[in-house]
């Protein structure tokens, strides 16, 4: 709440968001962090697919998680076949 | 105007009829009686291909409303029909509907509340939605609700409006009787309601129309907690102000058409009326008769027809009653446990600060259908008039023909 909001006549019709969500960096609701064992990692991209907030991409192939979008809810780490996901704490 | 052709349709067929003429890009319903024949009349339509609607037979009325507003957010014209139990079962959709700002039509055939389960006419199921952000237009004939059929979608797409529109119609006293209606031709109908127009938005890569499209992506309602619900509330109380001056506008472009022009309210006899009643839908036909027969006694009787009761035309409402000496209510509904009927409650309310006001009483009637003949609108008159011979009210609420 430390932003200045605008007022309901500013505001876009239709609760339509006044700034898209990737404006809107829910990453730091969360408390740990995927930490990916690339040794271990098949590139089968399934962290990626289970990813609920879409914030696992890759780097030639390999997994690359956006901080700014993750929570931190550890699906990917459940999912990982070889477990080569470990969730360690942001920061 | 336009030429016209006179059909023999009775209420649920002159809704039909009506979207037919619309021709909506989709229609989901689920079938309840009294509504029915609505839904059967136009999937004979759509199966017959007079019409280019995609038709969803949905499982449920929770599914058609949401059916709906998926269609609307795509930027389609959505309609869909519904009564009573059916419309309790899409209540929180209804919210979601009128908060998104889309303009869905829906008829509501005004039936009972279970239980003891009846599916005979009250207001109970519509009165109970009218905290929901829809539009409410109430019916008297068939007449009625082919003409607002048609009105109602340039009334909801109105670019101050954008709001949801439920067309009320009495149960089985409209639903189910044939009456004469006179009807546009197909052409005349499109030419009026036109291509749906879409306010302009901020999207994702800039201005954009208010639907969701690919191209030019938006979100719509998201997660909004203390910090912007209230805001958005605002929006949604404004656009009801505003549609209090829209709807008389659409209406004249509508008269001009159809010769038929309705306005929000409809005063018969009040100019030196003492005493009068005010209500909803097809009951104020027996009160008219009434009202007439009254005159040719030489009581000075009055009627206050309210076609829309969402927006609550407050201002007009008390230009109209201040200088009556007794307003009696005619509810159709109870709120229980509240000093009265939704109609009545909001009449006291609206006169509290009026400066002059009448006496108000309210006369909760016909729930489940109960029959109200003209014996008992006389007995509310006689009532309206003992309260002026003595200058106050007795009884302040009165239930009407129930058995004590």
């Amino acid at each position: 709440m430390t932003e200045a909001k605008p007022g309901w006549r500013e505001l876009p019709f239709g609760a339509v968001p006044y700034k898209p969500s990737l404006e809107y960096h829910t990453g730091d609701w969360g408390v740990e962090r995927p930490d990916f064992d690339l040794e271990k990692c098949t590139r089968c991209t399934l962290c990626h697919f289970y990813c609920p907030e879409g914030a696992i991409g890759f780097d030639a192939g390999y997994p690359e998680v956006d901080l700014r979008f993750c929570k931190g809810c550890g699906i990917c780490a459940n999912e990982c076949p070889v477990e080569a996901i470990r969730m360690v704490r942001k920061g | 105007m336009r030429e016209q052709r006179l059909l023999g349709l009775n209420g649920d067929e002159a809704a039909a009829y009506a979207i037919k003429q619309v021709n909506p890009d989709v229609v989901a319903a689920y079938p309840i009686t009294p509504q029915t024949i609505i839904v059967e009349r136009f999937s004979e339509y759509v199966a017959d291909g007079l019409v280019d609607t995609e038709f969803v037979a949905v499982e449920s009325e929770h599914s058609a409303m949401s059916c709906c507003i998926g269609a609307a957010a795509a930027g389609a014209r959505a309609f869909t029909a519904t009564a009573a139990n059916g419309l309790a079962l899409m209540w929180e959709m209804l919210y979601i509907a009128a908060s998104l700002r889309l303009p869905i039509v829906m008829a509501v055939v005004n039936r009972a509340l279970s239980a003891p389960i009846n599916i005979h006419n009250d207001h109970s199921d519509s009165m109970g939605a009218r905290d929901s952000g829809w539009i409410q237009i109430y019916c008297e004939n068939s007449q009625e609700v082919y003409d607002a059929c048609v009105e109602a979608w340039r009334i909801g797409e109105h670019l101050d409006v954008q709001l949801p529109v439920m067309v009320c119609l009495d149960g089985f006293t409209l639903s189910h009787t044939m009456e004469n209606v006179q009807t546009l031709s197909d052409e005349a109908v499109r030419e009026f309601v036109g291509e749906r127009p879409y306010i302009k938005v901020q999207g994702h890569l800039g201005e954009a129309e208010f639907r969701l499209d690919p191209e030019n992506p938006l979100t719509m309602g998201p997660l909004d907690l203390y910090d912007f619900y209230f805001e958005h509330k605002m929006h949604q109380v404004e656009a009801m102000e505003k549609a209090l001056k829209a709807m008389p506008q659409v209406d004249e472009e509508y008269a001009e058409l159809s010769g038929r022009g309705y306005q929000l309210l409809h005063p018969y006899e009040m100019e030196d009326a003492e005493v009068a009643l005010i209500g909803l839908g097809s009951t104020m036909g027996t009160v008219r008769y009434v009202v007439d027969r009254l005159r040719r006694r030489g009581v000075k009787a009055g009627m206050m027809k309210m076609r829309v009761f969402r927006p609550f035309p407050a201002e007009q409402l008390i230009e109209l009653l201040k200088d009556v000496e007794v307003v009696g209510v005619l509810d159709k509904a109870m709120s229980f446990g509240a000093p009265g009927g939704p109609l009545y409650e909001e009449l006291r309310t609206i006169f509290y600060d009026a400066g002059r006001q009448p006496l108000i009483v309210d006369y909760v009637y016909g729930l489940g259908g109960r029959d109200t003949p003209p014996r008992l609108i006389e007995e509310a008159f006689e009532g309206l008039m003992e309260a002026k011979r003595r200058g106050e009210v007795v009884e302040r609420l009165n239930f009407l023909g129930v058995r004590w």
